[in-house]
């Protein structure tokens, strides 16, 4: 891809499917403006579907979504030039999203979900176009064959919630695809497997065209890493380094990675601060705590992040958790076995690299098992549990409903946010994303009325000279 | 159960459900012993055999064969005073024998096979590309009694009792025949993890060089626990059970909770243990009406019978009668028998090939017991309590008279089982495996160069 500063020079490759692969970066000549509009268009789509994602949007909600995201901004007022733009603006945040291990994952994540919607909108034959770029050589199953296994791939099909309830398996045609090549499908006890070999449906070929994209994809922005820090870095410093640089931090919002300059949480202060600040799935872990003195692995992890994305200090962090834990295993073992893991949450071991806390998608798709305290409250207690909870925050039976509506529906963080206004009388227009995010509003919030409290009584300034400790 | 991870994804340190030792009355001349051990190792652990194993073929004389590929596994000890040695490494069987001999191991865990040496990590690392990460490692699974606290009324914890066993029995059947059916391996290993548990190592090169995401969608394909501390139900079927399941349930958990674990467990026969039955029902009124049954003490005037037997009864009845023909009652029965029954496998322990495991025949700290092989086909016959102990094996040793008659220290001693059944059902055929793929892959490379050559 060469970029021009000047005039324009469309040139438009010739027979381009209309879903690319992206494979190369294409031989075109891009203007400067061009180069940056684009790249923040496709952005808008892609954080539209990381916010998707994150409220736990059904799959058919999803292709809705991602079609509609894609119309309103990947247009282009020349239609000879829409497939330019796709391609142009996807090799754009490449450099962009190439530069570290998260930003890679997180495009990955994103251009493969944008991918998959995108070709299950195709036509079969469309679709069959691209398995064949793909090099994916099936071979479906013969009818001998078929007749073996036909029972077991009504009953998958029948088993399987998103193959819809018309599938005759009669009319289907199958693969048989190594089960390495279908994880997902694997996963979700989707496909028949036999010996090694899953039974793949034409309409799961998704999830294999998927896979394959992916790791083309996630294989290339580990090439285009290597490229950008050996030498594009360097030769664009003047030109396009300054705006991939600047695209990079303008649209994913902060990860809380460091806690706040003026966010600072004493040790004092710590369970007042939970009773009033902390999202359910904070305060669960945290009661779980101060009541078994013992969290698993997961617990300790989610919570602990949190405490130090919220401004607890690495010294007292190691003083709370010494605290709890030690009852149940003795001064000795906790500085033996669970120092250190905190001292690496700190980024004072192993790597050294800082953890970042978890935001509400990474919690919301964690698998609790038994024993386990964290995940989202929303999404893993039961109905009755999560009422109790609530109730015990202080939301009311109005809001509860609305609350649990939420949850039926799957809108996890919807159910958080409406948790989030009620106690706090206050709404939430961006919504919760983050736990951090929830308990840095909800600071401002009870801080600006602590102030407001002062100046009419004069008495609770103590409280506030607290918090500020 | 101490669990660590290897650098590459984040080596925190995570050491669950390791409650303080309780004095074990009965244990006392059972005792471990740091000088026990030292005989152990001296004179009964298989060196030969481990190596073999991990070799996989490549201690061989054939071309193809990859001589730097044992010193590429990481190995780590933990020693007496929980001192832990992670990324030790061995060039030779020698080389392992003499480092177990003088450090003497409390514990050897088995890591996976990284792209260089683990024990020259530092020196690789320093010389510029991040190379060192994990290349083969094999399958595994973790299952732990403790997973299973909520619906094991004989014991909690640590403790494991020939009631609550079979709970593992169920674990190793399901779980082994599916992968040999559904996922085709053939080289599966599984082991007594010493005190509560069992391990399973599948051993297929096609299983030790799956990715992460291969591995987690293995473990998701077993896990049908979904439930948590704060959600009653544990398990949610679908309308239709995959076939997979349709077979566990049909050939191992509906018998198994039958015949042992309710009358075992005696599931049904207080109102306490009852009712965590009932509340997994959907259908109030059929709830109440068996609570109405239940409680009602003089219709159960059958002594005879067990008791718990004669109310599962009652359930499956009533839930087929036309009163309550409600759909998913049906279901529901299924779902109280998983409940009770299906494996619960450690996630993370599968999820990722840099998580580190026991090492078969070590011998557990706590127990005194050797992490001997378990043989899925005969598994209903394995008795965790029967186990041969570290003191066991010595007082054999010191009966057997001279053990210079023999080649290897355990012939003789009650070890000798376990070891003979690891070379012959397991040993054997993955070698025999391993030189057949070795030879297969060498001689498509040499085809491959040929044919550039001649380009
Ligand atoms: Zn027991």
């Amino acid at each position: 891809m060469e970029v021009v500063p000047t005039h324009r020079k469309a040139a438009v490759p010739d027979a381009t499917p209309a879903l690319p692969l992206y494979r190369s970066a294409p031989q075109l000549e891009v203007r400067l403006e061009d180069f940056e509009l684009f790249a923040i268009d496709r952005l808008r789509v892609l954080k539209g579907i990381s916010d998707a994602l994150s409220r736990g949007k059904r799959p058919d909600e999803m292709e809705n979504l991602v079609s509609g995201l894609w119309k309103a901004n990947m247009r282009h007022q020349d239609s000879s030039r829409v497939v330019e733009k796709d391609v142009i603006s996807h090799f754009v945040l490449r450099l962009v999203y190439c530069r570290t291990e998260d930003l890679r994952k997180w495009f990955l994540s994103m251009e493969t979900t944008l991918f998959r919607y995108r070709f299950r909108l195709l036509s079969a034959s469309a679709q069959r176009v691209i398995m064949g770029e793909l090099d994916l050589p099936y071979n479906s199953v013969i009818s001998a064959e078929f007749e073996n296994v036909k029972d077991k791939l009504n009953q998958v099909a029948r088993s399987s919630v998103s193959a819809g309830p018309s599938l005759h398996t009669a009319e289907t045609l199958f693969f048989k695809v190594p089960f390495e090549e279908v994880p997902e499908l694997v996963a979700g006890r989707k496909v028949f497997i036999h010996k090694g070999f899953a039974y793949v449906a034409m309409h799961q070929v998704v999830s294999v065209v998927v896979t394959q994209f992916r790791s083309l994809l996630s294989k290339a922005l580990v090439l285009t890493n290597r490229k950008w820090t050996s030498s594009i870095r360097e030769q664009e410093q003047d030109r396009l380094t300054p705006i991939v640089e600047a695209l990079s931090s303008s649209y994913i919002g902060p990860d809380y990675s460091q806690p706040e300059q003026f966010s600072e949480m004493s040790l004092r202060e710590i369970d007042k601060v939970a009773a009033s600040s902390f999202p359910l799935c904070m305060r669960h872990l945290f009661e779980k705590l101060r009541e078994d003195h013992h969290l698993k692995h997961g617990g300790r992890m989610q919570l602990g992040l949190f405490l130090k994305g919220a401004g607890l200090k690495l010294d007292d962090a190691l003083a709370f958790w010494k605290a709890e834990l030690s009852r149940k295993v003795g001064a000795e073992r906790f500085d033996k076995e669970y120092a250190y893991s905190i001292r690496h949450n700190y980024g004072k071991e192993g790597k050294r690299t800082d953890y970042t806390p978890y935001s509400c998608q990474k919690i919301i798709l964690s698998t609790p098992g038994v024993g386990d305290h964290h995940g989202c409250p929303y999404r893993y207690f039961s109905d009755e549990n999560l009422r109790a909870a609530l109730g015990k925050m202080g939301v009311g039976s109005q809001i509860m409903e609305d609350v649990m509506d939420k949850v039926r529906n799957r809108h996890y963080q919807l159910a958080c946010t409406l948790t989030f206004e009620s106690i706090h009388g206050s709404s939430c227009d961006a919504g919760i994303n983050h736990p951090n995010q929830y308990f840095k509003d909800s600071q401002k919030i009870l801080q600006a009325k602590v102030i407001h409290s002062c100046s009419t009584q004069g008495i609770k300034c103590t409280i506030q000279a607290d918090q500020r400790a | 159960m101490t669990r660590l991870e290897g650098e590459g994804g984040g080596d925190d340190m995570a050491i669950d459900g390791a409650e303080p030792a309780k004095p074990q009355l009965c244990n006392v001349p059972e005792g471990f012993d740091p000088n026990y051990l030292k005989l152990y190792y001296g004179k009964l652990f298989p060196y030969a055999e481990i190596f073999k194993w991990m070799s996989y073929g490549n201690d061989g004389k054939h071309p193809g064969c990859d001589h730097t590929y044992f010193g590429r596994r990481e190995f780590s000890f933990t020693l007496e005073n929980d001192i832990y040695l992670r990324f030790q490494s061995f060039s030779s069987s020698s080389e392992l024998e003499s480092s177990i001999k003088e450090k003497c191991p409390f514990k050897i865990d088995i890591g996976p096979v990284y792209t260089v040496d683990p024990a020259k990590r530092h020196a690789y690392a320093k010389a510029g590309d991040n190379v060192f990460s994990p290349v083969e490692r094999e399958l595994i699974f973790d299952i732990d009694m403790t997973d299973y606290d909520d619906i094991r009324y004989c014991c909690s914890g640590a403790d494991v009792c020939l009631d609550c066993w079979p709970l593992m029995t169920i674990a190793i059947k399901v779980i082994d025949t599916s992968l040999r059916d559904d996922f085709g391996f053939n080289h599966i290993l599984w082991a007594f993890s010493g005190r509560r548990g069992v391990h399973c190592w599948v051993c297929d090169l096609r299983a030790r060089r799956l990715t992460n995401e291969q591995r987690g969608a293995i473990a998701e394909y077993f896990r049908v626990y979904k439930g948590n501390e704060n959600n009653h139900k544990k398990v949610s079927l679908g309308q239709v059970l995959h076939p997979f399941l349709v077979r566990s349930y049909n050939e191992v958990l509906e018998t198994f909770f039958e015949e042992r674990l309710l009358p075992g467990q005696k599931l049904l026969e207080t109102e306490e243990r009852f009712e965590n039955v009932l509340q997994m029902i959907p259908d109030e009124s059929f709830a109440s009406d068996l609570r109405g049954r239940w409680q009602d003490h003089r219709r159960s005037s059958n002594v005879k019978e067990d008791i718990n037997i004669v109310r599962w009864q009652q359930l499956k009845h009533l839930s087929k009668s036309g009163k309550h023909k409600a759909q998913g009652l049906r279901r529901c029965v299924e779902e109280i028998v998983f409940s009770f029954t299906y494996p619960r496998i450690d996630m993370e322990v599968s999820k990722h090939m840099n998580h580190l495991l026991k090492a078969p025949f070590c011998v557990h700290p706590k127990t005194g017991r050797v992490c001997v092989p378990i043989d899925p086909d005969h598994c209903e016959e394995f008795d965790p309590t029967a186990v041969p102990t570290l003191s066991s094996l010595l007082r054999e040793l010191n009966m057997g008279g001279p053990v210079a008659d023999h080649e290897n220290g355990w012939e003789g001693t009650s070890l000798s089982k376990s070891i003979r059944f690891f070379r012959s059902s397991f040993l054997q055929p993955l070698l025999k495996s391993c030189k057949e793929e070795i030879e297969a892959s060498y001689n498509t490379e040499l085809q491959q160069s040929k044919n550039s050559l001649s380009w």
